[in-house]
C-alpha cells in the first residue's frame, strides 16, 4: 500500500443520531455507492483524510523514482534500460495525475510536496530501502508494485470519484510493472549464472518484510481504519489485503524456485491461506518515523532537487508573463 | 577509406552521441527540477536508446563480428567510442544541461532530417521515425533556451554562462572529417556545408529571441569524440554503464 496510517481525524465513529443533516445524506451516498465528487458536499473530515491519503500516495511515487534512478545508469542492456526509463516516467505521471485528484479537493501541490520536505508527510515505508543489485529491479516490480496493486484494486471502488478513476488508470500500468518485473527475475533464474541466482534470491531476502510492511499495522493496532472504511476511502483491512498479497505471491515465489526470508511460512489446509510468521513492527514505526536505512537521503534528494530547481521554475513563469504583456501589448 | 567503412563508423557515431547523451539524462532521474521535468527528461531519454538500439542494430549487421547491439553498447572502451564531446559533459546545473541539449538537438534534427532521403533505405526508415522525435526536443530545448534567456536576471546569467561553457564543443558538429565526407558522396549524409549553415542559423535565432550571445564561427573548438579522443568523462560514464556486463562477463541473459 502507498499509504500508511493515514489520520482521520477521528476520535470515534459518529452515530446516527449524532451526525448533522448534511453528515447523514453523505453517508447515504456513500453507503448506495454513488461516488463523491469534487463539487458535492463533505465533512471536513472525509476531505482531510483523502488530501493526506492521495498525497501520500503521490509522494509514494515520486519518492519511488529514487530506488530505480540507483540502478538506472547501471542498466545491463538496451531493453532493460528502455523499459526501465518507461516505468519510471509512468511512475512520474502516476504522481502528476494524484496530485491533480488531490488538487480537487481544494489542497495544494506545492504546500504538500513542502510538507514531504519537511519531514511532516508521510511516503510509503518500502521507498526508504537501499536497492543493492539489479535483481532489485526485478523485484521492486514484482513484490514492491504487486503489494501497491493489491490496494489499488480495491481502490478503483473507493468512495470519491476522481481518485477511483486515477486507480483505474494507474492499475492498468503497475500490472504491466508488475509482469514486468517478475519476468526480469524469472530469466535470470532460468538462463542465469549462479551470481545471478544469487542476486535474486537476495533482493527477495531483504525486500520480503519490507514489502509485507507495506500494508500497514495490524487491524487492532490501526486506528483509523475503522473511519476510513465506513467513509469507504479503504475498503479492506491491511491484514485482509497482507494475507491476499501473500496468498497470490507464494505460488509465484515457488515458480521461480527461490524462498520467503520466513521459517514460520505454510499453507494451511483449514483457512485455506499460508501462515506467516511475525512482522517486525519496531522495524515498522521506525521507518515511519524517519529512521530507516534511505529516509534522509531520500528526502535529502528530494528537497535538493526542488530548492535547485527554483530557479528553472522562476524563469519559466517570469518569461511567461513577459510573453503574455507582448500579446497584449 | 572504402564507404563500408565509412558507413559503419557513421552508423556508430549515431548510436554511441544518443546513448550517451541518454546516459546523462539518466543521472537526472528524481532530481530534475520539476516533475514535469522528469517526465521530459525521461522522454526525450527514452527516444534517445531507443534510436541508439536501431542505429547500434544495424552497425552490428553491418560489421558482421559476432558481436550483438548490446555488445556495440557495453563492451567497447572510450577509443572506440565515437560520441560527439559534447553529449558527455556532465549536468551541472540545468541551464548546462538545457544548452547540452539545444546544441545537439540542433545537429541532431537536421542531421536526421537530411537522413530521411538517404540512398540507404534502412537509414532513411529509421531516420523517419527519429526525426519526429528529434524535431519535438528541439522544441522543447528551444523553448527552455528561450524561457531561461529571457526569464529571470539569475536565469539569464546562467544560460549566458552555459552557452559559453560549452561553445568550444560545438566546433565539432558541424566539422566534417573523412567519414562525412564519404557519407554525403554516398549520398547518405548531409551536406557538410549545408549543415554548418542551417546549424548556426537556428542557433542564432533562437539565442537572439533569448536574447542570449553566441561564440565566435572561428573560435577555439576542442574536437576529438568522433576519433574516439575524448574529454575525462567519458571513461567514467562507461565504467558506470557497463559496469554489469563487464562485472559478469559468463551473464548471457539479464
Amino acid at each position: 500500500m502507498y499509504a500508511q496510517l493515514v489520520d482521520t481525524g477521528t476520535k470515534r465513529l459518529k452515530t446516527r443520531e449524532e451526525m448533522s443533516p448534511e453528515e447523514r445524506d453523505f453517508q447515504d451516498k456513500i453507503d448506495a455507492e454513488t461516488k463523491i465528487e469534487a463539487k458535492n458536499w463533505m465533512p471536513d473530515a472525509y476531505r482531510k483524510t483523502l488530501v493526506r491519503q492521495i498525497s501520500q500516495h503521490a509522494h509514494s511515487e515520486i519518492v519511488g523514482m529514487l530506488p530505480e534512478g540507483n540502478w538506472l545508469t547501471r542498466a545491463p542492456t538496451l531493453k532493460r534500460k528502455l523499459q526501465l526509463m518507461a516505468k519510471i516516467q509512468d511512475e512520474a505521471g502516476h504522481g502528476l495525475y494524484l496530485y491533480s485528484a488531490m488538487e480537487t479537493l481544494g489542497a495544494d501541490r506545492d504546500e504538500e510536496v513542502q510538507k514531504l520536505h519537511d519531514g511532516k508527510a508521510k511516503y510509503s515505508s518500502i521507498f526508504n530501502y537501499p536497492t543493492l543489485n539489479w535483481a532489485d529491479m526485478g523485484a521492486v516490480g514484482w513484490l514492491v508494485d504487486g503489494a501497491a496493486i493489491v490496494n489499488q484494486v480495491v481502490l478503483q471502488r473507493t468512495s470519491y470519484g476522481p481518485y477511483s478513476r486515477a486507480m483505474v488508470r494507474i492499475c492498468k500500468e503497475e500490472s504491466f510493472h508488475q509482469r514486468q518485473g517478475f519476468q526480469i527475475l524469472l530469466d535470470m533464474m532460468r538462463e542465469g549464472t549462479q551470481a545471478q541466482k544469487d542476486m535474486v534470491q537476495d533482493a527477495i531476502n531483504r525486500l520480503w518484510w519490507p514489502a509485507l510492511m507495506m500494508f500497514g499495522p495490524h487491524d487492532d493496532e490501526s486506528p483509523n481504519s475503522q473511519q476510513s472504511m465506513v467513509w469507504k476511502i479503504k475498503r479492506k483491512s491491511n491484514d485482509e489485503l497482507r494475507q491476499m498479497f501473500i496468498d497470490q505471491t507464494i505460488p509465484q515465489l515457488e515458480f521461480l524456485g527461490c524462498t520467503a526470508p520466513d521459517p514460520d511460512l505454510k499453507w494451511n489446509e483449514e483457512t485455506g491461506h499460508y501462515d506467516f510468521g511475525a512482522i517486525d513492527w519496531k522495524e515498522f514505526y521506525d521507518v515511519l518515523k524517519g529512521d530507516g536505512p534511505c529516509n534522509r537521503e531520500r528526502i535529502s534528494t528530494r528537497r535538493k532537487a526542488i530548492d535547485e530547481g527554483t530557479w528553472v521554475r522562476e524563469a519559466a513563469v517570469a518569461y511567461a508573463a513577459k510573453q503574455k504583456q507582448r500579446a497584449a501589448a | 577509406m572504402t564507404e563500408q567503412k565509412a558507413l559503419q563508423d557513421y552508423l556508430i557515431r549515431l548510436a554511441d552521441s544518443d546513448m550517451i547523451l541518454s546516459q546523462r539524462l539518466c543521472e537526472l532521474c528524481g532530481k530534475a527540477p520539476a516533475i514535469e521535468e522528469e517526465m521530459a527528461v525521461m522522454n526525450v531519454g527514452l527516444d534517445l536508446v531507443g534510436q541508439a538500439r536501431n542505429w547500434y542494430e544495424y552497425a552490428a549487421e553491418l560489421i558482421d563480428d559476432g558481436r550483438d547491439a548490446d555488445k556495440l553498447c557495453f563492451l567497447r572502451d572510450a577509443l572506440d567510442y565515437r560520441n560527439l564531446l559534447l553529449v558527455e559533459q556532465p549536468n551541472e546545473d540545468y541551464a548546462v544541461t538545457m544548452a547540452r541539449q539545444f546544441f545537439f538537438d540542433v545537429w541532431h534534427y537536421f542531421t536526421l532530417k537530411s537522413l530521411v532521403d538517404a540512398s540507404d533505405e534502412r537509414i532513411a526508415n529509421i531516420a523517419a521515425k527519429a526525426v519526429k522525435e528529434a524535431t519535438y526536443h528541439l522544441r522543447r530545448s528551444s523553448e527552455w533556451v528561450k524561457r531561461m534567456g529571457d526569464g529571470t536576471e539569475e536565469s539569464h546569467r546562467r544560460i549566458q554562462e552555459a552557452f559559453d561553457l560549452l561553445w568550444r564543443f560545438t566546433g565539432e558538429l558541424v566539422t566534417p572529417d573523412d567519414t562525412d565526407h564519404a557519407m554525403f558522396k554516398a549520398g547518405i549524409g548531409p551536406d557538410p556545408e549545408k549543415l554548418k549553415q542551417d546549424w548556426f542559423g537556428m542557433v542564432r535565432e533562437v539565442a537572439a529571441q533569448a536574447t542570449l550571445k553566441t561564440g565566435a564561427e572561428d573560435a577555439w573548438m576542442y574536437m576529438g569524440g568522433k576519433s574516439g579522443v575524448h574529454t575525462e568523462h567519458l571513461g567514467l560514464i562507461l565504467a558506470e554503464m557497463q559496469f554489469l556486463p563487464r562485472a559478469y562477463p559468463d551473464a548471457t541473459t539479464w
